[in-house]
């Protein structure tokens, strides 16, 4: 096994780097799990309360954002938690463990650090093995962190179901699908060159293990064979704080341990750098359109765009469709007070679809911080340099980015409406306006527009801390989903810019929370603007 | 065009946190010529540089490029300038010839002819994707946008760190095209050889601050050869010859059958060296070696104080 030589130094550097990552990624979900606990104990005291919010949940929307419903006969507090906060955290776990993976290996190749490393006495497999050995060692602090803070919060809640071994087999699903993401990684980084396609690939993988579970719950209770087949669903089919059984983590081993061993027969096949897929040659000449600021940015991003306009797009597509099953709920809504009280009274389809639409917006909010961020990478790697002593201003280049970035989020948000809508219509909702869902998503540009401004405020007049965006989005996104179900006070729903956005179960829209985020928006970009006119260029 | 200098820069002074990286510069390129740059690594070069190009702001004294304001000025004054950095980081999804062409666009118009003769000068093919490149590729890539087009001066930055000998040349001759049409140029560099080759004058940074300018002949004593020579006869009076410094000499011991002899190791001035051979020849020269100073022994003699402490010092001493 002289391939694998250096795997323990290079585990300690890995962790070395993310010294600070792992520990935030384990607090933050295991903290999303003790505040579930706390909170929920507190919104829903007696077993009646909990089990008009069991009511709820077997919507189709409920059940897409939720997962495959054990438990809702006897809504313990256990199952609650289990039910409504598992995915999301095997979900962000899983995005956690990409993110490690590539970073620690197809981005340091593409970088030409791996060069450096591999030049010493490190065997071909070893850097590959040390990220997923790194990846092992944060989903165990994500699963240990949950572990403790469960059952710490449950400790002070009598008949909550919280038992110790449950909660065991939850967190050690959650830690297991991490690593199965975290093999899958492995592999998307060996077929391409680059490391945004990366973890581009391994993204659009577990798009389409949610997307199967989503189908597979949405049809049938407990799920059907289709939920099955996705990695996301094994975590929550262990049933935990239900009627527990450990043999779906059986699988989640299983796959790892095959996706593990293509990833390093991969590894052995190909140069360091190369891709499988072999690199092709560019044109001689540029196109005549290729002559300014904005046409580079667009060139650097269109792939993007199109990527996810095709994520976004079956997404919406696949989630319309379910919007026909909330025919069912008609009768329920009408027969109980609490749970028309939660939907507003009004038409239900229309509260299935704002809950879509702020879901699919949340998601290319995540695209829009993305893309104002392309700023900062381009001029830390140096780029920004030659093109700034060419004769373009900053602010021109500046501008030029932002438009991309706007082209972009607007070309994506029309789609997703168009996709949902049209979903809708293929579900069978004969009524379904595809403009006013398109108008829908249109209406949180102003909030996707302060989400940017964070990213351009901080990276234009600072030049760091850009990345902070990204905590803004994840409070919105716990906010959005949870906010609700946590009974989160007014203030604390407002700090999200998604919040103060109409959607279209309102009955009578109010257009002056937009005006008020444009104008926030419009603040932070001015102050970026003028901080990076004024700044030095960060080397 | 004006006769104004290309490039003047006095008393300029840049800070980055606790290290002060330009301590009061001064830099004057005058219109026409081609000025050397000359420095050790991290002597504050390239931060010069990006203070000219307006990408870093001086905290204090003037900078003038082209008779406007480096960073007021900074989009008119780039149309008439191109640059080339040392360490050229290119788009990855962009080919060679993209990248080349979208540089040379952003700055203005461009004689396509010119930029195929460079190519095939420069070896470089143009359809490759630009994270294939080598490092001299992709200097080849920046050097080919700056040389296409017609511009008043070059700044170029370390222009040739990763290229071959061969393309070395045919830099060389490029830049002397270039300043054949009137193009003024300067040219950062540490190698002492290459500022010898294309340069007028020269001016030698160290620790921000410039410790010796002036056109290359004034600054010849500054490339002295140092010499070892073993001599038979007593070789201290070489003292008193025109040229020769910091003689030491040392005893041989006789060994082997050699009878005893000194050993003397000094630096002459260039053009005495004929002088001194006649004297050690006078001496019984038994052994002579001579090599020409690198510019880090330069800098070692004539700036003598051990590194590190330069910068650190100035810092303090710094308002």
């Amino acid at each position: 096994m002289t391939t694998a030589v250096g795997t323990g130094l290079l585990t300690r550097f890995a962790l070395r780097r993310d010294r600070l990552r792992i520990p935030v990624w384990a607090l933050s979900l295991s903290l999303l799990f003790l505040y579930a606990v706390t909170a929920l104990n507190a919104v829903y005291p007696t077993a009646a309360d909990r089990q008009v919010r069991a009511d709820l949940v077997s919507s189709p929307a409920a059940v897409m954002m939720t997962g495959p419903g054990y438990g809702t006969d006897d809504y313990t507090l256990g199952a609650m938690v289990a039910n409504e906060f598992t995915l999301w955290v095997v979900l962000a776990a899983a995005v956690m463990n990409i993110v490690l993976v590539v970073r620690h290996t197809r981005a340091e190749e593409e970088s030409g650090r791996a060069e450096l490393l591999r030049a010493g006495v490190v065997g071909r497999r070893a850097p590959g093995l040390a990220a997923l050995l790194d990846a092992a060692v944060a989903n165990l602090a994500v699963g240990l962190a949950c572990f403790v803070l469960i059952l710490a919060g449950a400790s002070t809640v009598d008949g909550s179901g919280i038992t110790v071994a449950d909660t065991a087999a939850l967190c050690l699903g959650i830690a297991l699908t991490g690593m199965v993401f975290a093999a899958v990684a492995s592999v998307t980084s060996q077929i391409s060159e680059h490391a945004r396609t990366a973890s581009g690939a391994a993204l659009a993988v577990l798009g389409v293990a949610y997307l199967l579970q989503a189908a597979g719950d949405v049809h049938v209770e407990h799920g059907s064979w289709v939920s099955w087949l996705s990695p996301v669903a094994w975590t929550q089919q262990t049933r935990p704080y239900v009627d527990l059984r450990w043999w779906p983590l059986a699988l989640a081993v299983a796959l790892f341990a095959a996706l593990m061993l293509l990833a390093v027969r991969l590894t052995a096949r190909r140069d360091l750098g190369a891709g499988l897929l072999p690199a092709r040659a560019g044109r001689a000449q540029a196109r005549p359109g290729l002559r300014g600021p904005f046409a580079l940015a667009w060139r650097q991003q269109w792939t993007s765009v199109v990527a996810w306009g095709a994520g976004v797009a079956v997404l919406a597509l696949a989630s319309g469709t379910f919007a026909d099953e909330t025919g069912d709920l008609e009768a329920m809504v009408e027969d109980n007070d609490v749970a028309a009280q939660v939907f507003g009274g009004g038409d239900l389809s229309d509260a299935f679809a704002a809950v879509m639409v702020l879901f699919m917006v949340l998601g290319i909010g995540g695209w829009a911080v993305s893309s104002v961020l392309r700023a900062r990478a381009e001029e830390a790697s140096g780029r920004l340099e030659p093109v700034l002593a060419a004769s373009v201003s900053r602010g021109r280049w500046l501008g030029a980015q932002l438009a991309v970035t706007a082209v972009g989020t607007v070309v994506l948000l029309v789609v997703s409406g168009l996709a949902l809508g049209l979903g809708e219509k293929i579900g069978g909702i004969d009524d379904a306006v595809v403009g006013r869902l398109v108008l829908a998503h249109l209406a949180y540009v102003p909030a996707i527009a302060v989400l940017a401004g964070v990213a351009v405020a901080l990276q234009g007049a600072l030049g760091r801390f850009a990345g902070l965006a990204w905590a803004l989005l994840a409070y919105a996104f716990v906010v959005g989903l949870f906010g609700a179900l946590l009974d989160l006070p007014g203030w604390a729903l407002d700090l999200s810019p998604y919040e103060n956005v109409p959607t279209v179960a309102d009955a009578d829209p109010d257009a002056t929370p937009l005006a008020v985020l444009a104008v926030v928006a419009l603040v932070l970009v001015t102050a970026g603007f003028a901080g990076f006119r004024r700044r030095d260029l960060a080397a | 065009m004006s006769t104004a200098p290309a490039i003047e820069m006095t008393g300029v002074r840049k800070r980055f946190g606790t290290v002060l990286a330009l301590d009061g510069l001064d830099l004057t390129v005058a219109h026409g010529e081609v000025a050397g740059f000359l420095g050790p690594n991290g002597a504050g070069k390239s931060t010069a540089v990006r203070v000219l190009l307006g990408l870093l702001r001086a905290d204090a004294g003037t900078a003038r490029l082209l008779g406007g304001d480096p960073w007021k000025d900074a989009v008119a004054l780039h149309r008439r300038l191109a640059y080339v950095p040392g360490d050229v980081t290119l788009w990855p999804s962009l080919s060679g010839g993209e990248a080349i062409d979208l540089l040379t666009r952003l700055r203005g118009p461009v004689d396509p002819a010119r930029r195929t003769e460079l190519l095939e000068r420069f070896e470089l093919d143009p359809t490759k994707r630009s994270r294939t490149y080598s490092k001299g590729n992709r200097q080849k890539v920046a050097l080919v946008a700056a040389l296409a087009s017609d511009v008043e001066l070059l700044i170029l930055d370390e222009p040739t760190s990763g290229l071959d000998p061969l393309m070395e040349a045919v830099f060389t001759q490029c830049v002397r095209e270039a300043t054949d049409r009137g193009t003024s140029v300067l040219l950062s560099s540490h190698i002492l050889a290459e500022v010898e080759k294309l340069c007028d004058t020269v001016t030698i940074i160290r620790a921000g601050v410039a410790v010796q300018s002036g056109t290359l002949a004034g600054l010849r004593h500054l490339t002295r050869s140092s010499v070892r020579a073993t001599t038979s006869g007593d070789p201290s009076g070489l003292a008193t010859v025109p040229g020769v410094h910091d003689l030491t000499t040392a005893p041989v011991p006789a060994a082997d059958g050699a009878p005893a002899a000194t050993e003397a190791t000094f630096t002459v001035d260039d053009d005495r060296i004929g002088d001194v051979v006649q004297v050690l020849g006078g001496l019984g020269l038994r052994h002579l070696v001579t090599a020409p100073p690198s510019l880090e022994e330069l800098f070692l003699r004539e700036y003598g104080d051990p590194a590190g402490t330069g910068a650190g010092t100035r810092a303090d001493d710094a308002r």
